[in-house]
């Protein structure tokens, strides 16, 4: 398309053709869930990875619909972008569908490498620059550890599928290689890179800032469920006999995370810095499910990722408009907002409350079921810690709100293209339908 | 071929082990100590390298291909990363002049 200088096509053949990727995946859905493993092993598409390649394009879709008129600013080769996050997109799928540990590594690094160029697409902003050297460099540094730990892991069990390895750990309960566990931490320490959980999350807030805003919303959204979605898998088919030695390791990270992420939050005059730093807290929140590992582990990362998927996405999309309209990225630019935009106020606040966790939006039921699942295995002390990290959280989503209706600001109105419309009202619509309804997705997997 | 099996597996696996371990520390303090973004890419490099070796011995030792088969991937997706990677070194290079990390400090860490 970009080589027959067909610009204006692009957009409608990519979401034309993610729709079609949508539906021949849901359409491989099963009732019981008894897909078999394919491609020699090598790929499973169950239940789990239709439910999570379907969040992904939908996302997808909504931040490409977002792109409309935004890539022309930056460059005048429009096409390369839709090439890219096509291609980490296919990443991402392979990401969450693999059988095999070196699907896995291959998926994970389809998506890295595409992202690297995506974070450093503006050539001459340095800004733009520092993220792709700092997240290339960090990505690299976290593919090596997760790369010895697969090679652990290959050397204890003998193989690298997740049957086999399933076997072993089911065969010899006594005498595990030591080899495994080492495996087993050094692929945590890989894996909590490439979510940016803390101590492993340094990366992230720069890279979010440098990145073009649009990139943000991808990375954040997108690439964090697809990451959380790998983890889970590996952990859940593999290493769920040994719960009993990771889960302590887990469980002090999220704390960490959570803490982390939710007070640096609150020192922040950026929404978009602030927004890292949420992604960062809200990777805590994911960790539940993982850390309480069951047979509701999915469900709720499933539901907890499509709640924050959609509020991140109309979050972004606002502070793109708000910085064309007001040059700066701070809160100030938000002031007034609700006297002129009474719709970009509305769909800005429902996507706040869905964050912040507040009843009747998605993002609530996203944290019931978390909390349920770690309650279910008597972890009262960690929900005691995480309610009480939810309650920071709300100062800092409620300081947006604040600044766009009780404080004045310029009283121009601020444009809205008809495309963000279309995202914004589905996104707002879906965050209350699900907050009011949650078993419309809560009982699929 | 035989006879490269039986050299191989004449060293025993945990020389094979501290071998790529400490290689591979190697290229973690080089990632973290070194400056200049050229040396700390090459201190991947090593990182991935010495994964590439303990697969392989494990590889021989366990009789089982499969891993010597992950290492023809690790390498090609290693070259995208090198291909991927100078050209983000190339462009910071054409802005500021220099690939000291310690320029990349306009957002704050």
């Amino acid at each position: 398309m970009g080589l027959y200088k067909a610009q204006k096509a692009l957009l409608p053949v990519t979401v034309l053709g993610l729709l079609v990727a949508l539906g021949t995946a849901v359409m491989q859905w099963t009732e019981k869930n008894e897909a078999a493993p394919m491609y020699s092993g090598m790929m499973l598409f169950n239940n789990f990875s239709i439910a999570f390649s379907a969040i992904s394009i939908v996302s997808t879709i909504l931040i490409l619909l977002l792109s409309k008129g935004y890539f022309e600013k930056i460059s005048n080769h429009i096409a390369e972008y839709y090439a890219i996050i096509l291609f980490s997109l296919a990443g991402i799928i392979v990401m969450v569908s693999y059988h095999n540990l070196s699907m896995m590594f291959i998926g994970i690094e389809i998506m890295s490498v595409s992202l690297y160029i995506l974070a450093g697409i503006r050539k001459n902003d340095f800004a733009s620059n520092e993220a792709a050297l700092k997240y290339f460099l960090m990505g690299a540094f976290s593919t090596g550890f997760l790369l010895f730990g697969i090679a652990l892991i290959y050397g204890s069990s003998g193989s690298f599928d997740l049957e086999g390895i399933r076997t072993y750990v089911a065969g010899n309960p006594q005498n595990i290689d030591p080899l495994f566990y080492t495996g087993i931490l050094l692929i945590i320490v890989g894996m909590c890179f490439k979510v940016g959980a803390a101590p492993f999350h340094f990366w992230t807030p720069d890279v979010y800032e440098g990145a073009p805003s649009l990139i943000t919303a991808y990375m954040s959204t997108v690439v964090k469920v697809a990451g959380f979605a790998a983890f889970l898998r590996l952990f859940s088919a593999c290493f769920l006999l040994m719960a009993d030695f990771w889960t302590p390791v887990l469980l002090v990270i999220t704390i960490v995370t959570l803490f982390i992420g939710n007070i640096t939050a609150l020192y922040q005059q950026s929404f978009k810095r602030m927004m890292a730093f949420s992604s960062i807290s809200h990777a805590g929140y994911l960790m539940f499910a993982i850390v309480a590992i069951g047979a509701a582990s999915a469900n709720s990362i499933f539901v907890y990722a499509t709640a924050y998927s959609i509020a991140s996405i109309v979050a972004f999309g606002s502070l793109i408009l708000v910085r064309q309209h007001s040059g700066t990225d701070n809160f100030e630019g938000f002031n007034g907002l609700a006297k002129h935009n009474p719709f970009l106020a509305f769909v800005l606040t429902v996507s706040m409350l869905s964050l912040a966790g507040i009843p009747l939006t998605a993002g609530f039921i996203g944290k019931f079921y978390m909390f349920t699942g770690a309650l279910s295995q008597y972890k009262v002390w960690l929900v005691i810690i995480a309610v009480i990290n939810a309650i920071i959280s709300i100062f800092y989503y409620f300081r947006v709100i604040i600044a766009m209706y009780f404080r004045s600001g310029d009283d121009a109105e601020v444009a809205i293209p008809a495309y963000y419309k279309l995202v914004f009202g589905f996104s707002a619509l879906a965050t209350i339908v699900i907050g009011i309804y949650p078993t419309l997705i809560s009982a699929l997997i | 071929m035989e006879s490269l099996t039986n050299t191989i597996q004449a060293v025993p696996l945990n020389h094979y082990i501290l071998l790529s371990a400490i290689i591979f520390s190697i290229g973690v303090m080089g990632v973290l100590l070194r400056r200049n973004a050229i040396v700390i890419f090459m201190s991947v490099e090593l990182m991935l390298n010495s994964v590439n070796l303990l697969l392989t011995a494990f590889s021989v030792y366990r009789g089982d291909a499969a891993g010597q088969v992950f290492v023809f991937f690790i390498m090609a997706l290693a070259a995208a990363e090198v291909a991927v990677g100078l050209a983000i070194i190339v462009m910071i290079y054409r802005n500021t002049n220099s690939i000291d990390i310690n320029v990349l400090n306009r957002l704050k860490w």
